[in-house]
């Protein structure tokens, strides 16, 4: 008889996850019907070489090779930024020329340019996007700012939802405003008094909010069809989108939107208690994002971008103290409950490699930016699988043979016996295609495993 | 001079430092003189930064103490220009990245080591380049960007700078997220630094200090 997912030690959770993506369903829960016996045959072969080259148990018949672009495939279809936000059909259709061109094993799916009117109805103030402060050819960046203030943590802290509702969304969305005027879910409690609590739902700027969040749910969801239409599409073509959602590094959740860059590293120094707690608070709450999203989109990958414990950002002792243990908790969270987090370690992690050896072996991928990648596989290649490095700078600036040398000398250290996945380093928008093209064929013409 | 609140300030004793301030303007201190043991201070911030004792957050905090010693100072100074300083830097964020944590350690680093800086903020047209360049006449320029697009708005504005007929009086300096050797030959800069402290170095290579 079957286990129960409950009773499953993480080794076995993680095989069955590899089994349900070997096993992939269409939206309405058949089987997927592939559009050629090719297709599935190279859709299984893509998941079994990323299987292998993750579990470090035997090499794969060749290096995987993931394309993880920012906004490289809509500018290689001839569109602009603010054209791939506003239009999800012509958004979809140049994800789809991107993956048929260029054939990566794992597409990252079309969600990266995310919906433009969504943003404008809800009035998004903690980005800047085209036409909202960015020119229409490039991408969105984020506004860093205190959108918690330093005397919020013990809010913070006695209940996340409520403040996340009533303090932090009204700043980041203008049409949100409102919320601020919302009682706690937790006074709802007898018959005396009830009708109190509702009362701000009458009040015309909460309705108004409402009426946009209705209106902004519509919106995000014809942009999800879209999206997740062409997932679909490309996964009967033999391509599988492996992600399954994201989470973060609690110290990145305070540190990227919450307190920002500047504010999270005052505290570190005025009140190291209270951010302590409050990263202790994010933790379950960011293992819970990623098992949730996992059991939606029934997809293992869990994509964590990791910011603020780059090389140079925080000394040896800072990241040892505030960054690690929680983290390290998200990534063990995870792996406990079948997922494969996914951490994309942004800039260097030369100093932070040494930690990551007290992970569990054969249960990560890690995407690395500027780091040593030789280093890297002699520090931790007999606990996680390596992925990436290929430079934004080479893409854009260099010619095939510069990416054919790159790639050589990372299959020949970082690939040397498995365990890694040729990829870029960063999200990269611009880049010459030649260059994407000689990244991939070399890979597949040098990395087999013999 | 107090080495005293030099000593406080650079191993970032806030309230330590806050208080002496306050205790030596009572007794009737020289408001300058604090501010140049401020500034002391400040130095050895820089100089334990480049030595990789101290990193970002201690960065950050001394200057977010610099800032608190300033408040308690400004009403006793007297308006007045700085003096001493090394030599004048153009730093500005490139046109279309909005992104400002790396330029403003460089633009925190070059301020504390003895420049005069002229921050040109974030997404800056390739044109104010220009125009900061004549009014100021700095000797040099840093220019900074996150994304891959500021690689071109770099080289515009090093073109801009050429076309300008500005070119040879300024040395320019590159910097942050993707840049490396490749992107200083497209863009035809001088020099690219990996760090805030590569900056600083550049800047008294080219300056002196």
């Amino acid at each position: 008889m079957e286990k129960k997912w409950e009773e499953m030690s993480a080794e076995e959770k993680q095989e069955a996850q590899f089994q349900k993506l070997l096993a992939p369903k269409d939206p309405e829960g058949n089987d997927l019907k592939f559009q050629s016996r090719e297709a599935e045959a190279a859709y299984k072969a893509r998941i079994n070489r990323l299987k292998d080259a993750i579990q470090l148990k035997r090499p794969p018949d060749r290096v995987p090779v993931a394309l993880f672009p920012s906004m490289f495939p809509y500018m290689y279809a001839g569109m602009t930024v603010q054209e791939a936000m506003y239009d999800y059909e012509k958004c979809v259709a140049g994800y789809k020329k991107f993956v048929l061109d260029f054939e990566p094993d794992f597409p990252m799916g079309a969600a990266g340019p995310g919906p433009g009117r969504f943003y404008e109805i809800l009035d998004y103030k903690l980005y800047s996007w085209p036409g909202h402060g960015v020119a229409p050819e490039h991408s969105y960046q984020c506004n860093e700012g205190e959108y918690m203030k330093a005397e919020e943590y013990d809010l913070l802290l006695s209940d996340p939802s409520f403040y996340f509702r009533n303090f932090y969304l009204p700043r980041v969305f203008g049409k949100l405003a409102p919320w601020n005027m919302l009682p706690p879910l937790t006074g709802i409690l007898e018959m005396y008094g009830v009708a109190f609590n509702f009362i701000p739902f009458g009040l015309p700027p909460v309705q108004d909010a409402y009426k946009a969040l209705f209106e902004a749910g519509a919106e995000a969801l014809k942009w999800a069809m879209a999206v997740g239409g062409v997932d679909v599409e490309l996964a009967t073509l033999g391509f599988p989108n492996i992600f399954g959602g994201f989470s973060k590094a609690p110290f990145d959740v305070l540190g990227d939107t919450l307190r920002g860059t500047r504010g999270i590293m005052i505290d570190m120094y005025r009140q190291p208690d209270k951010l302590l707690k409050a990263l202790e608070a994010l933790t379950p709450i960011m293992i819970g994002l990623g098992l949730g999203a996992a059991q939606q989109t029934g997809k293992p990958f869990i994509f964590m971008p990791l910011h603020k414990g780059a090389d140079g950002f925080l000394s040896d002792a800072q990241y040892k103290e505030f960054y690690w243990p929680t983290f390290k908790q998200v990534v063990l969270g995870l792996i406990e409950g079948g997922c494969i987090p996914l951490p994309a370690a942004e800039g260097g992690y030369n100093t932070r490699l040494k930690y990551l050896n007290e992970l569990p072996k054969g249960k990560t991928l890690w995407m690395f930016d500027q780091t040593d990648m030789a280093a890297a596989k002699e520090t931790v290649g007999d606990t996680i699988c390596l992925l990436g490095n290929v430079p934004s700078s080479l893409l854009k600036l260099g010619t095939p043979d510069d990416i054919r040398d790159c790639v050589k000398k990372l299959i020949d250290t970082a690939g040397k016996g498995g365990g890694y996945v040729m990829g870029n380093g960063a999200f990269f928008d611009e880049a010459k295609p030649e260059n994407v093209k000689a990244m991939v064929a070399f890979t597949r013409e040098y990395g087999v495993y013999k | 001079m107090s080495e005293e609140l030099a000593r406080l300030l650079a191993d970032l004793k806030e309230a330590e430092a806050l208080a002496f301030v306050e205790k030596a303007l009572e007794q009737g201190s020289d408001p300058l003189d604090l501010l140049a043991s401020a500034k002391e201070g400040m130095a050895i911030v820089g100089e334990r930064f480049a030595d990789s004792d101290y990193f970002i957050p201690d960065l950050v905090f001394s200057g977010e103490i610099l800032r608190r010693i300033v408040a308690l100072l400004e009403p006793h100074l007297k308006k007045q220009g700085e003096s001493n300083r090394l030599g004048k830097v153009i730093m500005g964020t490139v046109k279309g990245d909005i992104h400002d944590i790396g330029k403003d350690l460089v633009v925190f680093m070059l301020d504390v080591s003895g420049f005069e800086v002229t921050d040109l903020g974030i997404d800056v047209p390739v044109q104010r380049f220009v125009e900061a360049v004549r009014e100021t006449g700095s000797k040099v320029v840093g220019l900074s960007g996150f994304l891959t697009l500021a690689f071109d708005s770099m080289k515009q504005t090093v073109d801009a700078i050429q076309e300008a007929g500005l070119r040879d009086d300024v040395k320019i300096m590159i910097g942050g997220g993707q840049i490396d050797e490749r992107v200083r030959r497209f863009t035809g800069a001088d020099a690219y630094g990996k760090d805030a402290i590569e900056a600083v170095a550049l800047a008294q290579r080219w300056i002196g200090g």
